[in-house]
């Protein structure tokens, strides 16, 4: 075990690397330095600031640098925002994003486990089918459609719930259901399946035959195995949950990370993509690691393979 | 016809089921309309998806205007049709590059299996891991937004599971009398994989194409809504989305027509290749709803 999980880590290095020396160089080698758009510097000045941060010097010594630099956790300056720089950036937008996350990875796993669970116990009934047409519905309905459509009913329209921001606790509803429907849609329907392929299984009839209640047989029993595809499922559900961040922050204009990310693309501030993204890789990568050792650990069968 | 009874029956019997399945063919007709009106939109509208008209501005649907106009006074019923021309191109050609690259890819690593299969497996499953949707996202933002970057660069990300999939069938075709009877004939090694291996693939093929397309069509969409993507004045669902949440307050029907056409491309698709797998894959036949 211990053997695979430290295979596991030691995977993330190349994996990493990957992923910023691609990123390093594609917005290193891009037509147009970050400051040429702004008219109002001369060329001096685009020359002292090329000199200030280090653009001026050959670009494997700056990538160089860069990886020195990040090793010691610092991500650099902002080109947009001069007296912040990205670690600051990342400190003040990220606990935002988390919480986000985090209440749309709940919503999501709370309903999609209780719709799946509902729809399997009773297979091509009434039961089953509204719980898998809504969750049809959500798979269709992506973020950038849903998010709107509540925003016009719910905010616009009924006025429960303010349009966009992040202040009061009621501002949390409508961007996490957002978010969260479309994962909530996927999980019901792996639950579904799995919970489907294990019932029929000859330790449920077992359980059942000892006398156990029936909430025992399907929590207890039936549950906790049919639970393997939907733990897989969620390193993906992360990395989804996280891009999908950048359409829903910047629907209900919410100061997180994923808003600060979509901005600095259109300003061209590249340091700051750069750093955000090299900070989402690494969130990305070492969940999906998380999720693997979990998987291991749920099933043996899979540390053995390869 | 006669020749083959074993082939066509295979075909027929896969046609067959999948008739019974009425949300598959609902959304295969409803796509077939939508594919079809989106092709022939020069001929279904007399605007063009640029033409503007400041003096109208913003109105609701009419007779005119079917689907009203947007704040610049350009036909929605015609930029819903154009968009869909966007939207479905970047699918087609995204899905043929993800084919590309995943169909030999997936076949040639079940085919050599061994040390050759472990490490090509290897690399899909370490870039399974990398963040994609990001860099492609830096990729529209570093090289300008390129509709011919975008399907190369969505396709390229779509090929991985496909080319999973695809070596896991080849592996166990691998085995089968008739590959080892093209083997002692002396078939050469790429005529086994492309003539022999692949046509034998060719329903999972097809039914993960259909279920890559909507995945493909989502990522274009993201794009576009983020601005990212197809850029104005060229038409496409996701930018009409764009343009109708930003106004929804004052006028709603810019953003309710786009939000059903695409959802509703959505339901056709899933149901179709859902209806598809059950209908194709050997592995889904049995024991599902």
């Amino acid at each position: 075990m211990i053997k695979f999980i430290l295979r596991r880590l030691l995977e993330l290095i190349p994996v990493l690397l990957i992923s910023i020396t691609i990123v390093f160089f594609m917005v290193r080698l891009a037509p147009g330095g970050p400051f040429t758009a702004e008219k109002s510097f001369t060329a001096e000045a685009i020359e002292r600031l090329n000199e200030h941060y280090g653009l001026d010097k050959p670009i494997m010594v700056q990538y160089g640098t860069y990886l020195l630099n990040l090793l010691k956790g610092d991500l650099g300056p902002s080109f947009q925002y001069p007296s912040r720089s990205v670690n600051d950036i990342i400190k003040e937008t990220f606990p935002v994003s988390l919480e986000l996350g985090v209440l749309a990875m709940l919503f999501a796993l709370f309903i999609g486990l209780m719709a799946g669970i509902t729809a399997s116990l009773k297979p091509n009934t009434l039961q089953d089918h509204v719980p898998m047409g809504l969750a049809m519905t959500g798979i269709c309905m992506p973020s950038f459609v849903l998010g709107p459509l509540l925003i016009l009913v719910f905010g616009l329209g009924l006025g429960w719930f303010n349009a966009s921001g992040w202040e009061i606790p009621s501002d949390r509803v409508l961007p996490v259901i957002t978010l969260g429907a479309a994962y909530a849609a996927y999980i019901s329907r792996l639950t579904r399946g799995s919970m489907l392929e294990v019932l029929p299984s000859d330790y449920i009839r077992t359980a059942r035959a000892k006398g156990l209640s029936e909430t025992n047989v399907i929590f207890k029993h039936t549950l906790k195995n049919a639970l393997l595809p939907v733990v897989s499922y969620l390193g993906p559900a992360t990395a989804g949950i996280l891009t999908g961040s950048f359409v829903v922050e910047t629907i209900f204009n919410i100061p997180g990370m994923g808003r600060m990310f979509v901005l600095a693309a259109f300003n061209r501030d590249y340091t700051l993509i750069l750093g955000l993204v090299v900070f989402f890789s690494l969130l990305v990568v070492v969940f999906n690691a998380v999720v693997d050792i979990l998987l291991g650990m749920l099933n043996p069968k899979l540390r053995m393979d390869s | 016809m006669s020749s083959n009874p074993q082939k066509n029956s295979l075909w027929a019997d896969s046609w067959k089921q999948l008739r019974k399945n009425h949300a598959a063919i609902a959304g295969l007709v409803i796509l077939t309309i939508l594919i079809t009106a989106s092709i022939i939109a020069p001929w279904l509208t007399p605007y063009s998806f640029e033409e503007q008209n400041l003096a109208l501005g913003a109105s609701s649907p009419s007779l005119d205007h079917w689907l009203g106009t947007d704040t610049l006074g350009r036909d929605l019923f015609t930029r819903l049709l154009y968009g869909g021309r966007t939207s479905f191109m970047v699918a087609f050609c995204a899905t043929m590059v993800a084919l590309l690259i995943g169909v030999p890819y997936g076949a040639i690593s079940g085919y050599a299996g061994g040390k050759v299969d472990s490490i090509m497996m290897r690399i899909v499953d370490i870039l399974y891991t990398m963040p994609f949707t990001i860099l492609v996202i830096i990729l529209m933002v570093v090289f300008g937004r390129n509709i011919l970057l975008m399907f190369g660069a969505i396709g390229a990300i779509s090929w991985l599971v496909m080319a999973r999939i695809i070596r896991g069938q080849v592996l166990a075709l691998r085995q089968q009398a008739f590959v080892e009877s093209a083997i002692a004939i002396g078939a050469s090694r790429p005529r086994i994989i492309f003539k022999h291996i692949i046509p034998n693939v060719l329903g999972i093929i097809i039914v993960y194409t259909t279920l890559t397309i909507p995945h493909v069509m989502l990522m274009e969409t993201f794009l576009s809504f983020l601005g990212l993507g197809i850029q104005p004045p060229m038409s496409s669902w996701g930018l009409l989305i764009k343009d109708g949440a930003s106004v929804m307050e004052t006028y709603p029907w810019l953003l309710i027509s786009p939000a059903i056409a695409f959802s509703l491309t959505l339901f056709s698709m899933n149901f179709l290749g859902d209806g598809l797998r059950d209908a194709l894959d050997p592995r889904f036949s049995k024991g599902r709803s």
